[in-house]
């Protein structure tokens, strides 16, 4: 494999704890040496991109996406998903189980992440934490571990009854894996499409209340304490309520290992943006109210929130465009993560670059247990993305790689365009130097 | 805590503009009408209703109208029918137990098909909340909400609004934003799944009347409150009626209670329109019903037929009514064809 030399850029790496301009040599898929611009000891042969004025920072991760395959190719695929991701600055992904089959086998879980997939980037498969993810009968974790999934879920949908929660987080201990809990108390959800509360009575939907979510998460701290003693890693997707982050909260200061995602569209928009029945503001977790959505920004800039997730959601054209309490829920969201962060998070408030990139790499890394990813320290993977932090860009989602376009931020300015994602050494997107 | 109060300060994205109505014929919401375009077609509804029968015929001679319907109807369904053949339109009726609809059609794919055909106009009548706007959106033709799901039935408010005026203000010409002041309108019911009630609960406030919410919790949730200015809560029937000159009953409608128990029993005793209750708290009050009546539950028969009643005039209004939107959603487009 050739070398690769990413040169007069700013090194960006927060787990490292460098901030500093670098020059950075990648060679068979792992970094091999950083040093001061211009002082690399050997690039001989090297590729060349240079990186003048702009940011190199570890490659981002997204730790909940639905890339579709198996079985719903229509959607997207893993080709194009990851084209997606890669255009968006993403060089590992962790693909979600509600695929046609669900994935709870080793067998798709391994075919997942077979080169005849043709991923741009890495797919790191989460498997499905019972049976079809039926909620019943718990998966065999230590096989799935073995053919490489990273975590069990039952995404789409929660793993409601106690019994079955409890098994799962005891197994998956044992295993060493996180489990991922979508949490809503689907009984306190029929036949609903948004956020229950002055928006939905207006515009005559049924809601989903506050505590469909808060009180799946309640009652899953509850047996993560139980099982103190196994040390049981709970993590919460797409978090979307005050209550629900409160709990969390509550849950770490009592030390056990509670983590949390939010969602970009859950710490920007609110109900108000279904507007007159947007199907590209349909989504599970529901935006909420305003109140909820201010709570996940003070989670986010105080550190109760570990990672940006952007449960990038694809669906056909033709599925959004019916009635909106039968359009299907989510969005897309791996090509609009960086530029919304960065345009919000970064220069709206404040946050500091280093922490808005730790939580779209370093954290989920961590997160997941993804060794030598999430930061560009001599010897990790040679996972990198390069853009300009203060360019300025209008998304459109017709040009989006993914193979669905359902998104609410058509046509919102970005901070922050993404030259070149690397990954594992390879230029997965971009070009010219 | 200071950093939390400090952070309600930040700059959140705001929510943009809606685009609706496309098109200016359009009726998808009584929101989409000013005070003035309300007070137009109340005095359009008037001329309309007066005219020579054979002039009236030549307003929308042979434009075509699609009367697109995915839940039965008796009166809505009728009065259309009646008011655009008024005005000498050719309408077509499209019902989804007799289309392609049942087939698995779209709503789109629906719509793109009756604008092919020549429909100028479509009045749709859909079970689910907002579908009007997926219509309006993928046709671009003046659509008219006929009752979206739980949401809107923007004519029965114009038709309920006349039917007040009727007796409250009679003989009036023009309505603006003070011409309902004063006036407390109860609405009493099942206002979780009724869209007479948002309608209604939208537009009498802009004329001046307040409303009065009445049911119980389960079928009137406190955020009922928050639709618009002028709405207020009143879980008390008696009380409610001695403050209104009007009374809104409305039905239970049991095909969208969604497993929701309700002792009926006790319904009645609280919320059930009876002669003794009306004639002890509301002697002089109007009695509206957007219908279909169930006798004997929400509302007894003596009282449906009693002389406090007005609930065959809201049925001749619709008429008037739809009359003027029929002809405004058509006059929008009389020169330029499609939007």
């Amino acid at each position: 494999m050739t070398a690769l030399a990413i040169l007069n850029g700013r090194l960006v790496d927060p787990a490292a704890g460098v901030d500093a301009a670098k020059d950075i040599l990648l060679k068979d898929g792992r970094v091999a040496e950083i040093a001061g611009t211009g002082k690399l000891k050997s690039r001989n042969g090297a590729e060349i991109l240079d990186a003048s004025g702009l940011v190199v920072a570890p490659g981002l991760i997204d730790i909940h996406v639905h890339l579709r395959e198996p079985g719903q190719g229509y959607k997207e695929t893993i080709a194009t998903g990851t084209a997606a991701a890669a255009a968006g600055g993403f060089t590992s992904v962790a693909a979600m189980p509600n695929t046609t089959p669900v994935n709870d086998s080793p067998e798709i879980t391994r075919w997942m992440q077979a080169p005849e997939r043709g991923a741009a980037v890495r797919v790191f498969p989460i498997a499905a934490a019972t049976r079809a993810s039926k909620g019943e009968t718990i998966t065999d974790f230590a096989a799935l571990k073995a053919a490489g999934a990273v975590a069990v879920t039952d995404d789409g949908k929660p793993i409601l009854k106690d019994s079955v929660m409890r098994e799962t987080l005891a197994a998956a201990a044992r295993a060493g894996l996180t489990v991922i809990q979508h949490a809503e108390d689907t009984r306190m959800t029929q036949g609903a499409a948004m956020n229950l509360g002055p928006m939905s009575f207006k515009l005559g939907l049924r809601g989903m209340p506050v505590e469909a979510e808060s009180g799946l998460v309640e009652r899953d701290i509850r047996l993560v304490g139980e099982l103190r003693d196994a040390h049981p890693h709970l993590h919460v997707a797409h978090t979307s309520t005050a209550a629900a982050l409160a709990a969390i909260r509550q849950a770490r200061r009592n030390g056990l290992r509670v983590t949390c995602e939010v969602a970009p569209h859950h710490f920007l928009l609110t109900d108000e943006h279904v507007g007159f029945y947007d199907t590209h503001a349909k989504m599970n977790p529901p935006l909420r109210s305003a109140a909820d959505r201010d709570a996940m920004i003070e989670g986010i800039l105080d550190g109760v929130v570990d990672a940006i997730a952007t449960d990038h959601a694809p669906h056909a054209m033709h599925e959004k465009e019916v009635e909106f309490e039968h359009a299907p829920n989510g969005i897309i969201g791996l090509e609009t993560a960086l530029g919304l962060c960065l345009r919000w998070l970064h220069s709206e408030w404040r946050m500091p670059l280093g922490r808005v990139l730790s939580l779209l790499s370093a954290q989920p890394a961590a997160l997941l247990g993804l060794k030598g990813r999430g930061t560009l320290a001599a010897g990790s993977f040679a996972d990198a993305v390069v853009f300009d932090p203060k360019a300025e860009w209008i998304y459109r989602a017709t040009e989006s790689k993914s193979k669905a376009k359902n998104t609410p931020f058509d046509g919102w300015t970005m901070q922050g365009k993404v030259r070149w994602t690397v990954s594992e050494g390879r230029v997965a997107y971009g070009s010219g130097q | 805590m200071t950093l939390t109060a400090a952070r309600r300060t930040l700059l959140t994205p705001v929510v943009p503009a809606s685009s609706f109505p496309h098109n200016p014929g359009s009726l998808l919401s009584v929101s989409d009408l000013t005070v003035d375009s309300v007070s137009r077609l109340l005095r359009r509804a008037t001329e309309l209703e007066g005219q020579d029968p054979v002039l009236r015929d030549r307003i929308l001679a042979k434009r075509r109208i699609a009367l697109l319907f995915y839940e039965s109807s008796t009166r809505t369904r009728t009065s259309f029918e009646l008011a655009s053949k008024a005005l000498g339109a050719d309408t077509t009726l499209i019902s989804s137990l007799s289309s392609s609809i049942e087939k698995g059609e779209s709503l789109k794919d629906t719509g793109l098909t009756l604008r092919a055909l020549g429909a100028e106009a479509i009045i749709l009548r859909h079970n689910s909340s907002g579908a009007p706007w997926l219509l309006e959106e993928a046709t671009r033709l003046p659509v008219i909400n006929a009752g979206d799901g739980m949401h809107e039935h923007p004519t029965q408010a114009l038709l309920d609004l006349r039917t007040v005026l009727a007796h409250l203000r009679p003989g009036i010409g023009e309505v603006g934003a003070e011409t309902l002041a004063g006036v407390n309108v109860t609405i009493v019911g099942d206002i979780l799944h009724s869209r007479v009630a948002r309608s209604n609960m939208l537009l009498l406030p802009r004329l001046g009347a307040q409303v009065l919410l009445c049911g119980p919790k389960e079928l009137l949730p406190e955020q009922a409150a928050g639709a618009g200015p002028g709405i207020a809560i009143e879980r008390d029937f008696d009380s409610a009626l001695r403050r209104s000159q009007i009374v809104m009953m409305l039905r239970i409608q049991a095909e969208r209670l969604a497993g929701l128990q309700l002792d009926l029993d006790e319904y009645k005793a609280s919320y059930q329109l009876t002669g003794q209750r009306l004639a002890e708290h509301s002697p002089t009050a109007v009695v509206l019903h957007p219908g279909p009546i169930i006798r004997g539950l929400e509302i007894t028969a003596g009282v449906a037929d009693g002389p406090q009643s007005a609930i065959l005039e809201q049925v001749t209004n619709g008429v008037a009514i739809r009359m003027a939107v029929v002809e405004r959603a058509l006059a929008a487009t009389a020169q330029g064809g499609v939007a």
